[in-house]
């Protein structure tokens, strides 16, 4: 292709891919913060300040003891200025007048800011049926259908309640499904982490509506160090959902989170994310860094986790949503799009472990790369000696759009027992300048032919999102396909 | 007597891609009713020719002027150069993985339509109306449901493009190379599709290296190409000459 078409191209699909965050706005609102800076006795301060029980202290402490021992992944496909953790707020609160006892005693302008997201805390209002936990920066400000769901018997809270009011529960499995020093990222999470949800399903309910935790940062110094984790008892459901925004700064912002899930027997559950973080600008500056940990354990048998991800924002994406299938005949399925732009990257994918005989997992990635960004889909399906009969079904496509975008498929798979059946499949297509003329010379505008395309090369995870996420993605996307024409 | 009216008037058309001329002062006239033919060696311009006309972005003009229906189209996008009613078969159809072609060729009508100030049409209205088309060339409905082009046969792939264009029923036509490749059954079908989409106020140029499409859609003029300028114009039999005796002579 010649400079001058290279240059029509881009100009059309810069045109498509750069719309404005709607989300950069941020909110100015009276904080509790710990100065920036990380050593013990912030651990200390931060364990302090939401008054945990001892075991909690000695997690955090035993958690950073190890990250000081630990270094940075360099594996991934990922290049980004070393993060200073010395400059980074552990604890940005927004200060609370008084314990909150319902809904309307949350400060108007934190509901006026997650209305602005289309998050609305107001239960009258409710539109779908979904119940919210809110997380702005360091704390949830607000859960709601609380006590609806607590006829079922269902928890959804915070962590931070659910670490006062249910020490038992977290004593038994924080840290069980991402041991504390799994990795970099989680020792310091596990040192750190601040707040995030909490839910438990019990033994044979369904939960009657969707959970969903919408995460907000807002500080421009504080880093997110959320935590999640759902318990499934036996013969439960449940559809997890969960939202990321942040406003538009010139300097990176920190998240680094755990989501740990854990399927009994007969339990199933459905987990999905729709990522929005600030990406940075058009030349890369700014951005929040996405370094997160989520794995989940079907460890009772015919247990099924299911992940599905639609990753749009974000100057770094390092995230791998796993399953360990321990449980017989147990299922694990990872669903993902990831669309990069600009000088964005991704570096994601999935592992499933196939412990249990019989257990089954389905892998179906698909990376969208425009402008000079990177897209890489890391993946490792292993099957354990004991794992007999188990199957693994594998997709990795990647679409470019342009000449300067990045793919990278790497998949890993081990396999120790001869009875286990193995499908990978991966493609890579181009929407280049030959298809984009195509359309035109059809009377097809280029965001409708581009439109029609990722929508095409993204409907087999579409179609694993809830409903309500359905659309939520369909809009992102296409909020970022819209061109300016007409 | 019947007064010619010109559809597409190209008046020394001067044509670049990456700064080389490939189009070398082209005069051209068609009329209403008319079926052009242009032939010429590998490399004279012919295939440029269709992409300038057709608006594509990695051509450049540097001179002259194409009319397309009394106005100057050189600066029209080839989108709207498609509403108006200019179509071109590729030589090479394009595969667009994830798109149905039902879909594909619905966005196409509906964007025809909406042009035109028509009404859009629904999935179900459309696929009455394109199975109806779908008859004309030969192809089974099942084909609607399968990705453009991706995975069809070299055959199949043109007669979607002949499809396509009795589809958004073009005014001016350029089929490049619609002919190469196909076998005999084929190459009578998409005949067949071309004439009974022909008629007194459309025209059609063919560009192609082989008399034996000729011999299925006769034109009214053959031209030869050469050095991006046309170097001879005369009847059907010239083409038949041309397959005697090759293009050396003209020189």
């Amino acid at each position: 292709m010649n400079n001058q078409s290279n240059k029509i191209l881009d100009t059309n699909i810069t045109k498509l891919v750069n719309q404005p965050y709607k989300y950069g706005f941020s909110t100015d609102i009276e904080k509790d913060i710990i100065e920036k800076g990380l050593n013990e006795n912030v651990v200390r301060l931060i364990s302090k300040k939401k008054n945990e029980p001892e075991f909690l202290l000695e997690f955090r402490l035993k958690a950073f003891k190890k990250w000081k021992k630990m270094q940075c992944p360099s594996w991934a496909q990922l290049k980004f200025s070393e993060i200073d953790y010395q400059d980074v707020i552990y604890y940005s609160a927004p200060k609370a007048k008084k314990n909150l006892n319902s809904l309307d005693e949350v400060d108007p302008e934190l509901l006026e800011t997650f209305e602005k997201l289309g998050i609305s805390l107001n239960e009258q209002k409710r539109l779908t049926n979904v119940a919210v936990d809110a997380v702005f920066d360091s704390v949830s400000v607000a859960t709601t259908f609380k006590e609806e769901l607590a006829e079922y018997g269902v928890i959804f809270s915070s962590i931070s309640e659910a670490i006062h009011d249910y020490p038992k529960l977290i004593k038994k499995y924080l840290g069980t499904v991402v041991p504390i020093g799994d990795n970099y990222f989680a020792a310091l999470n596990s040192a750190v982490f601040t707040d995030g949800s909490f839910c438990y399903i019990p033994k044979g309910v369904k939960c009657p509506m969707d959970l969903s935790t919408y995460f907000r940062i807002n500080d421009q110094n504080s880093g997110q160090f959320e935590r999640t984790l759902i318990i499934a008892e036996a013969d439960s459901q449940v559809s997890y959902l969960e939202g990321c925004t942040a406003p538009q700064y010139d300097n990176n912002q920190l998240h680094a989170a755990i989501v740990e899930l854990v399927a009994l027997e007969n339990a199933d559950i459905k987990y999905s994310t729709v990522q929005n973080w600030y990406a940075g600008n058009e030349v890369g500056k700014g951005g929040v860094y996405n370094l997160v940990t989520k794995r989940g354990l079907c460890a009772g048998s015919n247990s099924k986790i299911s992940w599905t991800q639609v990753e749009t924002g974000s100057n770094i994406t390092w995230k791998y949503p796993s399953c360990l299938l321990v449980g017989d005949n147990s299922q694990g399925e990872f669903y993902s799009v990831a669309l990069t732009n600009n000088y964005q990257q991704a570096d994601t994918g999935s592992k499933m472990i196939h412990i249990g005989k019989n257990t089954r997992s389905r892998i179906v990635s698909k990376g969208i790369s425009a402008g000079n960004s990177k897209n890489t889909y890391r993946g490792l399906v292993n099957i354990g000696n004991k794992a007999i009969g188990a199957r693994n079904y594998s997709q990795c496509d990647s679409l470019l759009i342009g000449n300067t975008s990045n793919a990278n498929t790497f998949p890993f798979i081990t396999v120790n027992n001869s009875t286990a059946k193995i499908e990978h499949e991966a493609s890579t297509s181009k929407i280049g300048e030959e298809q984009i003329f195509y359309f035109l010379q059809r009377g097809i505008s280029v965001e409708k032919g581009v439109e029609l395309m990722i929508s095409g090369f993204c409907r087999d995870v579409f179609m694993e999102l809830p409903l309500e996420f359905a659309a939520e993605a369909d809009r992102l996307l296409t909020l970022k396909l819209e061109g300016s024409v007409g | 007597m019947i007064i010619n009216s010109p559809i597409l008037e190209i008046k020394k058309l001067k044509a670049a891609i990456n700064e080389n001329e490939i189009l070398k002062n082209l005069d051209l006239t068609i009329n209403k009713g008319e079926i052009h033919a242009i032939m010429g060696p590998n490399g004279s311009g012919k295939s440029t020719f269709s992409k300038v006309i057709a608006g594509h972005p990695a051509y450049e003009i540097l001179d002259g002027e194409i009319i397309f229906k009394g106005s100057n189209i050189n600066d029209l996008d080839p989108e709207e150069r498609s509403h108006l009613g200019l179509f071109l078969a590729f030589q090479y159809p394009i595969e667009i993985p994830g798109v149905s072609n039902e879909d594909f060729l619905r966005l196409a009508y509906n964007a025809k339509q909406k042009f035109l100030e028509k009404p859009e049409v629904d999935p179900l209205e459309f696929f009455s109306l394109i199975t109806k088309k779908l008859e004309l060339v030969d192809m089974s409905p099942t084909f609607l449901s399968r990705n453009v082009n991706e995975g069809f046969s070299g055959g199949e792939k043109k007669r979607n493009e002949i499809l396509q264009m009795i589809l958004l029923d073009s005014d001016v036509s350029i089929l490049d190379e619609t002919d190469s490749g196909l076998d005999i059954d084929a190459l009578k079908i998409i005949s067949k599709g071309i004439n009974t989409f022909m008629n007194e106020d459309k025209a059609i140029i063919l560009i192609t290296h082989y008399q034996r499409l000729l011999d299925y859609v006769k034109p009214d003029f053959v031209h030869v190409m050469q050095d991006g300028k046309i170097i001879k114009t005369g009847t059907a039999n010239l083409a038949k000459e041309l397959e005697d005796k090759g293009y050396e002579w003209l020189k």
